[in-house]
């Protein structure tokens, strides 16, 4: 009867959406947990950072402010020639727009510079933006995948390290990094900017008054031990970020999941009542006319 | 007036004190002892005992290199790693000495480089610090600290 096979099929959509609901949720539920630990850790990394920009900031004042070009090689800016991008993504889908938006922004970066230099390459760190710019054609320079969902400042130095030498060899004449900031749980928004040659912090913060500080050993030294330092410190950070970004997307993207399985069961829970009660009245129906007819007979 | 005193790695603050009366520090180029109203500083850190004293009460930390900023009687340590008394693994700091310092000794039959040599004595360094450290735990804490023994 076709009547019957109808109800089937809807009880079986049911079934399968109701499971899906159930598979989202979850999901959601994982992220949410691991976005409160993500936030955790970009929140813990903060004092580092901010006390590492103040301190360069009075180094950078110290040791003749602006003009620094000569003091180190990571603050040298010079003819670009080569530019490289490092660029910062999910490993994992499900997140929405987070990914696509980011390679988005990475792509713009990349055409914007494309016709004004010889030469650029990109460094990525998640598959995602990986994928997306090896599809696109573009020349990888290095890959970092699988850094996880909680990077140690340790897993995330090579990056830092690499872009580091290429620079100071010469390879390499201007970087960039480019994440998604992570802003609150329902914004993110793809940020890049320029990690070398150093932008020494200016503003002097900390200390009010300008402090003669001693210096052991001297400025110029410190700077060369601090300098890599800020440098994996804000390639760390801008994947503290991301991470927070990634989970944050993904929880927000699986809520909308479930909402919408939820709404479909029950537009399909109400379709199945309807062909059920129609099947009834269908049986009804033979049966009152099979028996009229026997009567009448 | 007291110092206040904070420690933070790129992973997290460690330690953040006030009421700070003593501080002895690991400087790059030899131990220093920060007092009240001590002059403007920046330093860098080598590996070493860092040791926090309020009032009677003395604290050791093992500080892995970084860095030390004080100004008007706050001092910040960027420290590259840092670990308090009971952060600190005597086991794996004691299999971390005995591992640098085998390197060392069978230096001719893998140590090439000086890289790795340096590498070697810094690990030593670092388990060696970590060690003299967690003995605190142990002795109490309390006194100066003390040379090796």
């Amino acid at each position: 009867m076709a009547g019957g096979g109808q109800v089937r099929g809807i009880r079986d959509r049911i079934r399968s959406v109701s499971s899906t609901a159930k598979v989202t949720r979850a999901m959601e539920l994982v992220a949410a947990s691991k976005m409160r630990r993500a936030q955790e850790r970009a929140v813990q990394a903060r004092p580092y950072a901010e006390t590492m920009r103040a301190v360069l900031a009075q180094l950078a004042a110290a040791t003749g402010g602006g003009d620094g070009a000569s003091l180190h090689p990571l603050l040298q800016a010079r003819d670009v020639k080569h530019v490289s991008y490092v660029h910062i993504t999910a490993d994992r889908g499900l997140a929405g727009g987070l990914n696509s938006n980011m390679n988005r922004a990475g792509a713009s970066l990349v055409l914007e510079y494309q016709p004004k230099v010889d030469r650029v390459s990109v460094i990525s760190a998640g598959r995602k933006g990986r994928d997306f710019f090896r599809r696109s054609g573009m020349e990888l320079l290095a890959d970092f995948p699988e850094l996880g969902d909680f990077p140690n400042f340790e897993d995330v130095r090579p990056i830092a390290r690499l872009i580091i030498d290429d620079f100071v060899a010469g390879r390499v004449d201007q970087v960039f990094i480019g994440y998604q900031r992570f802003i609150n749980a329902a914004v993110q928004r793809p940020t890049t900017r320029q990690l070398l040659p150093i932008i020494a912090p200016s503003e002097v913060v900390s200390v009010g008054k300008a402090v003669d500080f001693i210096f052991e050993p001297s400025p110029e030294e410190l700077l060369a031990t601090l300098l890599p330092r800020y440098v994996e410190m804000q390639v760390y950070e801008a994947v503290l970020e991301a991470r927070a970004s990634e989970q944050s997307a993904r929880m927000v993207a699986m809520r909308q999941a479930t909402d919408a399985a939820k709404e479909m069961v029950s537009d399909l829970t109400l379709a199945y009542n309807k062909a059920r009660q129609e099947n009834i009245t269908g049986e009804l129906l033979d049966i009152v006319g099979g028996k009229a007819a026997v009567e009448n007979a | 007036m007291p110092l206040k005193l904070t420690i933070v790695t790129a992973q997290r603050t460690v330690l953040e004190q006030d009421g700070v009366t003593k501080l002895v520090v690991p400087a790059a180029e030899g131990q220093i002892t920060i007092l009240p109203s001590h002059a403007a500083l920046m330093s860098s850190l080598a590996i070493g005992e860092m040791v926090v004293f309020t009032g009677t009460a003395s604290e050791s930390i093992a500080i892995h290199g970084g860095f030390i900023q004080v100004a008007n009687d706050e001092v910040s340590v960027l420290a590259d790693a840092a670990e308090r008394v009971d952060q600190i693994d005597l086991e794996r700091a004691e299999a971390g000495r005995a591992r640098a310092q085998a390197r060392l000794q069978g230096r001719d039959a893998n140590l090439v480089g000086g890289l790795d040599v340096l590498r070697a004595q810094l690990a030593l360094q670092r388990s060696l610090t970590r060690l003299r450290v967690a003995r605190r735990r142990v002795g109490g804490a309390t006194g100066a600290p003390s040379s090796r023994p």
